[in-house]
């Protein structure tokens, strides 16, 4: 979609799991944009709403099962508590990399002028309201209107 | 690489960023930030004094520690340094620009 300098002037990034490291790869990638003042927009569907739920963002996990470069036998990764003690493992590992939590994240996201939309039809399909939503979401918009919010030259769309 | 500022040959690298922090003076600092389009306030030298202060400690820069600084909050820093505003308030502050993912 790049046209005329072939400068990025906009990521619009699609989230559509809720998986840690999916999650934090949009998060990542949103505010390293900002940073080096490029605009950000991220459209949570799917299981990516899960990271703008208050009441599930702080316990989003990494897959054990499913998951070949976590290095575990998929029988053992399905045992119950596995997730959580990789998850609990990994967080420790990003905290010493100065990697926020989720919530702390998004704030940093809206602070640094991220743009964050909820998709209608999945935050319709899982009964969603907007209380249930963290305050930084911008908007619960339609497929179509994030499309409009694309528009320009120099903006590129990247799914998560 | 050597620039001229303030009739100075300054040491820098081809993006711009002062490589001898030593050369650094208050005068060079409104140049470069006249040559970044921002004109300098109070806000701003506080925030260039505390990226140096931490420069001169060597603790990486992020985004997140400016936010926590306790001098500016992250929505205030984007305003004095809008665009990219760690790499625009590192150039004018004279030291490398960070390397930080986040």
């Amino acid at each position: 979609m790049s046209t005329g300098n072939g400068e990025i002037n906009k990521m619009m990034i699609i989230l559509s799991k809720a998986t840690l490291e999916n999650v934090y790869a949009a998060f990542v990638l949103a505010n390293g944009a900002r940073s080096e003042g490029i605009e950000a927009e991220i459209f949570f569907t799917f299981f990516g709403l899960e990271a703008i739920q208050k009441k599930k963002n702080e316990k989003l996990h990494v897959a054990t099962v499913g998951n070949p470069a976590m290095h575990i036998p998929t029988m053992i990764g399905g045992i119950p508590g596995m997730e959580a003690a990789a998850t609990y493992m990994m967080k420790k590992e990003m905290e010493k990399i100065d990697m926020p939590e989720i919530p702390e994240f998004l704030d940093i996201l809206k602070c640094s002028g991220v743009k964050m939309w909820a998709c209608k039809l999945a935050f319709d399909m899982f009964h969603l309201k907007r209380e249930d939503l963290v305050d930084e979401v911008d908007d619960i918009i339609t497929v179509g209107d994030f499309y409009t919010k694309a528009k320009g030259e120099g903006v590129h769309m990247l799914f998560i | 690489m050597e620039k001229i500022i303030m009739g100075k040959p300054i040491e820098v690298n081809e993006e711009g960023y002062m490589t001898n922090f030593s050369q650094w003076n208050k005068e060079i600092g409104e140049e470069l930030a006249k040559e970044a389009h921002i004109p300098l306030s109070s806000r701003h030298w506080q925030v260039i004094n505390y990226i140096q202060d931490e420069y001169k400690k060597e603790v990486p820069l992020s985004i997140r520690k400016i936010g926590k600084s306790g001098v500016v909050d992250i929505k205030e820093f984007y305003s004095l340094f809008p665009n990219a505003p760690l790499k625009t308030a590192t150039k004018i502050a004279g030291i490398p620009k960070p390397a930080s993912c986040i």
